[in-house]
């Protein structure tokens, strides 16, 4: 079932396409030796090229050039081994130079594809138009004094990457899924972190709508969402202000909106008369970006494992379809959940990440980079329940006091003596206190009542403090209840 | 011995290192010549004595201990487009106002890392455009040479290295740096009687020169004689990591070029250069120019670069293009002069209108327009391709010879306020030289007779791309055939 | 082609150098003289000649990379000290609406 909007005069349908800026990891900027970390002092992170200061020139960081192809390979695109970079030319308070260095014309990255999963189940395949590198702008703050605004240069010049999909996203929800999915890509190439909420990762989103059928209709930008959630909204507030435009007999007008998140609505941006003259033209101070095919082929070899194909190996590992989906989401939930499994069973190993583990960092509100067991310990835990030191019951108990103080299992399990009992001779002594002190139970069980089989086998346990073997257990008791 | 000013960098190289003149005794007959004549030639604007004693001191202790280093001792003044650490730089623009770059240019690093002294920063049109130092925001320069019959009527040093060209005619400095985007070096140098040469493009870091027009400009010397612009260029060329555009090429000796003769080079005439109207003493000086090679032992070829006469609207469609890009960061937002406004883009045209002056705004607007949406293939996108034309042209003339003679400019100095009302008249002035700017290759202007007027006039050697030497070794020919000895009225 | 007032205002402001009306006409007077002029190219024919884009003599040398490494920034007075306004470690300016 396809999704579409109900208007007034009928069903709509939403055509998405997404333009996602992505900070690139690199130590230094896209044309100078200056640092890219989050949150420096300000204008501490500048060097004269950033500040577009006169006589200045700009040199490419291979690094940034690196991540590039790297997220070109990632999105299974065409590396262009022939790009070039232009220059965009605006004037803005944070934009130094009074241009930004961007590939225009021949971007180092074309058309690739994602693939999304949708709630249903269901598979789509978004294709990807280009990615090119450009330069970050600068920060403007406009709330600091009453009648000026503070310029810090510190991203200016930060690479970027601007990650062009096509329009084929067809509803809120694939929009979403198409940027989650990109984003997860990109940290596990760990060509972007990722983080929205420091700016990583922002997206322009294009929206349109039309009648089932139909050709596209005019678009609008919506700029600068910073999370899937947005997107998702944005996508739907824009969409049904374009129905109602169109169904009131209005005309869309092809124009750059922003997502007002507290209301909920987009709106129009003031808009610069003359934004859209940028006077593109091959920037004279940097030759054509040749790259060598086998440099490409070099890190096209060192590529890490994409989260689409370690999903697959999880199901291949005898994991369900969600486990293997919930654990490869992010790069770091896999790598602990390699580490716990690394020789044990696979399945057990999930079970514990998805189910113990998911529900102790939701409550104790952390992260898996920073989990309170570490994948060691974890692992050691099941070992234990392996090799039936203790039993899987115990060892929620064990679970948890590792929660609690962060010791080892094993040192748990034996301080505090929470070994499985697998002595049959004190199972026995066991079962036998516990049947002469509930003789009419006896009788009531050998007269026909069997089910009272399990009732003695928790007292049993109970009396043990739960270290007893359970197969032992039931076996004593069936022998001595004969 | 001469008068320390007369020394060429060769002479008073050799001197310093006989310790007949000391480097202080050279940079103060410097500075006392420019305290003289500065004041009406106004090729300085910003003079920088105390810092050059300071120099020429260390030099001299250098020199007592043995460890002189190239230019040990020499005094150099600095076209005032090379960002000079801790010193003014303006590139002759209100805009830059009193904006002290706390770097170096490359090419001045070169020279100060090789002992040279600075004397300071030299005039020049605003930001390198323009052909007669008159568009300077700091007044015109005047040229020290005069018309013999009208020793009163004061003529343009040429542009933009105006002040660099008529400070070495002057001897106020032994050599000068400049740079030449469309013949600034070679058209001044011509019209001061003086020697100066535009290296290949990439052959001089553009790092820390303020950039008119990035895909022409090239730093190159202003000097004496041919040998003098050899050992400066040896000094200022050189890789340089921080110039995506600079050449990962060895330096050559380029002095050592220039007494190399022309035995066997073929010397080809381009034909087209032949132009109507050219004044009868250009031509006449052509053909001198073509015996004098011959005589030496050159054979001359006759060329043909077909595209010729389209360099010049090519040119003011490229330079102006990325002016307007180059110059878009001079918004009075992070250094140089501000205009308040009542809002951020008010503050921008205030700033930009005042800032800049007529000639600048005129090219800032050109380049703007055949940017623009709409305009982009008709202008800048042809002229990109009649560019590769011209380049091409050189080429299939390098199948016939080995270096190009023409003449340097097609007239003697002009006086000030000529040609000042049509644009298109003043640009003309670069017809000659405009070529090797857009095809990247080396041009040397070379001192080689007087018009009838007693103003002197220069031929222009072009060479293949990163072959100065061959410039050098021709350049060398002709000068000591002409035995240039005329010295201007003004002079030190 | 060439150009009006109307055209000229439009550039002045994309090149945000303020225009005032009584210098328009000279000024697109002497646009119109240039681009009458370079009009001359109009001539050649140039199908198909590949744009040279650059200034390099012997066709387009590849872009050199340089390693990714932090040698640059750490100057902020520096960086700030030829500004016409600050406010302590910004650049100032008037402030801008969005």
């Amino acid at each position: 079932m396809s999704y579409t909007i109900q208007g007034a005069t009928g069903p709509w349908e939403v055509v998405v396409g997404l333009e996602v800026h992505a900070q690139v990891i690199s130590r230094s900027k896209l044309f100078s030796g200056a640092a890219t970390a989050f949150g420096a002092e300000p204008n501490s992170q500048v060097s004269f090229i950033d500040a577009g200061f006169p006589g200045m020139l700009p040199v490419i960081n291979r690094e940034c050039v690196a991540q590039a192809v790297r997220t070109g390979l990632g999105l299974k695109a065409q590396i262009n081994l022939w790009s070039r970079f232009d220059r965009k030319n605006y004037f803005y308070a944070d934009l130094p130079q009074g241009y930004q260095i961007s590939q225009y014309a021949h971007p180092i990255v074309g058309r690739g594809s994602v693939e999304i999963e949708l709630s249903d189940g269901s598979r789509k395949t978004i294709g990807i138009a280009r990615l090119h590198l450009e330069q970050d702008a600068g920060k403007s703050l406009h709330d600091q004094h009453p009648t000026k605004s503070f310029i810090d240069l510190n991203r200016s010049g930060v690479a970027l990457m601007e990650i062009v999909s096509e329009p084929d996203m067809r509803s809120p929800e694939e929009a979403g899924a198409y940027l989650a999915k990109l984003r997860q890509i990109l940290r596990y190439l760990g060509t972007c972190d990722g983080n929205m909420d420091e700016g990583s990762m922002r997206a322009d989103v294009n929206v349109s709508v039309r009648r089932p059928g139909e050709g596209f209709r005019t678009r609008c930008e919506v700029k600068n969402v910073n999370s899937v959630k947005f997107v998702m909204q944005a996508v739907e507030a824009e969409a049904r202000r374009q129905i109602e435009v169109w169904e009131s007999g209005g005309e869309v007008e092809q124009e750059t909106r922003l997502f007002d998140v507290a209301r909920g609505i987009t709106r129009s941006m003031r808009s610069k008369e003359d934004a859209h003259d940028y006077r593109y033209f091959p920037d004279p101070d940097l030759p054509p970006l040749v790259l060598d095919p086998a440099w490409v082929e070099e890190l096209k070899a060192s590529l890490p494992e994409l989260p689409d194909e370690r999903r697959a190996r999880y199901i291949a590992m005898g994991l369900s379809a969600y486990d293997a989906h919930v654990l490869t989401l992010e790069r770091e939930t896999a790598a602990y959940f390699e580490e716990v499994a690394q020789g044990r069973d696979p399945k057990l190993a999930a079970n514990w990440v998805t189910g113990e583990l998911f529900a102790a960092l939701n409550r104790m509100k952390r992260d898996i980079t920073d989990p309170p067991v570490s994948a060691r310990h974890l692992g050691e835990l099941l070992d234990l329940i392996a090799d039936e030191t203790i039993s899987g019951k115990i060892a929620k108990d064990v679970f948890e006091i590792m929660l609690e103080t962060g010791e080892a299992p094993r040192a748990i399990v034996e301080s505090r003596g929470l070994k499985q009992v697998k002595d049959s001779s004190a199972i026995e002594a066991a079962a036998a206190q516990v049947l002469a002190a509930h003789a009419d139970k006896v009788a009531e069980y050998r007269a026909g009542k069997e089910k009272l089989f399990g009732f003695f086998v928790g007292q049993v346990m109970k009396a043990m403090q739960g270290k007893g073997n359970p197969a032992l257990v039931n076996e004593v008791l069936r022998k001595l209840l004969g | 011995m001469s008068k320390p000013t007369d020394l060429t960098i060769a002479a008073a190289r050799a001197a310093l290192a006989r310790r007949e003149i000391s480097a202080v005794e050279l940079t103060r007959a410097c500075l006392d010549a420019i305290a003289r004549l500065n004041p009406r030639l106004n090729a300085f604007i910003t003079i920088t004595a105390e810092s050059a004693l300071r120099q020429a001191e260390e030099s001299d202790r250098r020199i007592a201990q043995g460890m002189a280093r190239p230019l040990e001792g020499i005094p150099l003044g600095i076209k005032d487009l090379f960002c000079t650490a801790g010193v003014r730089t303006t590139a002759a623009s209100r805009i830059l106002g009193n904006f002290t770059p706390p770097y170096e240019s490359t090419v001045t690093a070169h020279l100060l890392r090789d002992g040279a002294v600075f004397l300071g920063k030299l005039n020049l049109d605003e930001f390198a455009m323009g052909s007669s130092n008159a568009t300077s925001a700091f007044g015109p320069v005047e040229n020290p040479w005069s018309r013999a019959n009208d020793p009163e009527t004061r003529l343009v040093p040429g542009g933009s290295s105006g002040g660099s060209a008529a400070a070495v005619a002057a001897r106020l400095v032994l050599g000068a740096t400049a740079t030449d985007t469309g013949g600034s070096i070679r058209q001044p140098a011509a019209f001061c009687g003086v020697a100066g040469i535009k290296p290949s493009y990439g052959r001089c870091s553009r790092f820390g020169i303020v950039a008119f027009a990035s895909s022409l400009d090239q730093a190159g010397p202003i000097a004496r004689d041919v040998r003098d612009c050899a050992i400066l260029l040896r000094s200022m060329a050189g890789f340089d990591p921080r110039d995506s555009t600079s050449a990962d090429l060895p330096v050559p000796d380029f002095e050592a070029a220039v007494e190399r003769g022309v035995a066997g080079l073929r010397i080809g005439i381009p034909r087209e250069y032949r132009m109507e109207g050219m004044p009868a003493e250009i031509e006449a000086l052509w053909q001198q120019g073509i015996a004098w090679l011959r005589e030496a032992g050159a054979e001359i070829v006759d060329v043909s670069l077909p595209h010729t006469k389209y360099a010049l609207p090519t040119y003011y469609i490229v330079a102006p293009a990325e002016a307007s890009s180059n110059l878009a960061r001079y918004d009075g937002v992070r250094f140089g002069a501000r205009e308040e406004g009542e809002d951020l883009r008010d503050l921008y045209e205030r700033t930009r209108a005042a800032g800049f002056g007529a000639e600048v705004r005129r090219r800032i607007l050109i380049g703007t327009y055949v940017l623009s949406a709409g305009y982009y293939d008709a202008y800048y996108l042809k002229a990109q391709q009649v560019r590769a034309l011209i380049r091409r042209d050189f080429e299939q003339a390098w199948e016939r010879c080995d270096a190009l003679l023409t003449p340097a400019t097609p007239t003697a100095a002009f006086a000030l306020g000529e040609k000042t009302e049509d644009p298109v008249a003043m640009y003309l002035n670069d017809v000659f030289t405009v070529p090797a700017n857009l095809a990247g290759l080396p041009g040397m202007a070379v001192p080689a007779g007087l018009d009838a007027q007693g103003l002197p006039l220069a031929l222009q050697v072009i060479g293949r791309p990163f072959d100065e030497e061959t410039v050098f070794a021709v350049a060398g020919v002709l000068e000591r055939a002409a035995d240039f000895r005329a010295t201007p009225r003004l002079i030190a | 082609m060439s150009v009006d007032a109307a055209t000229v205002k439009r550039i002045a402001t994309l090149a945000r150098i303020r225009i005032e009306d009584a210098a328009l006409p000279r000024m697109v007077e002497e646009l119109n003289g240039i681009l009458a002029w370079v009009e001359m190219l109009r001539e050649v024919d140039t199908q198909g000649v590949e744009p040279m884009a650059g200034g390099a003599p012997t066709g387009q040398p590849s872009l050199r990379m340089r390693e990714d490494e932090v040698t640059d920034g750490g100057i902020a007075e520096a960086i700030l000290a030829n500004a016409p306004d600050r406010e302590g470690p910004y650049f100032a300016v008037p402030k801008v609406v969005e």
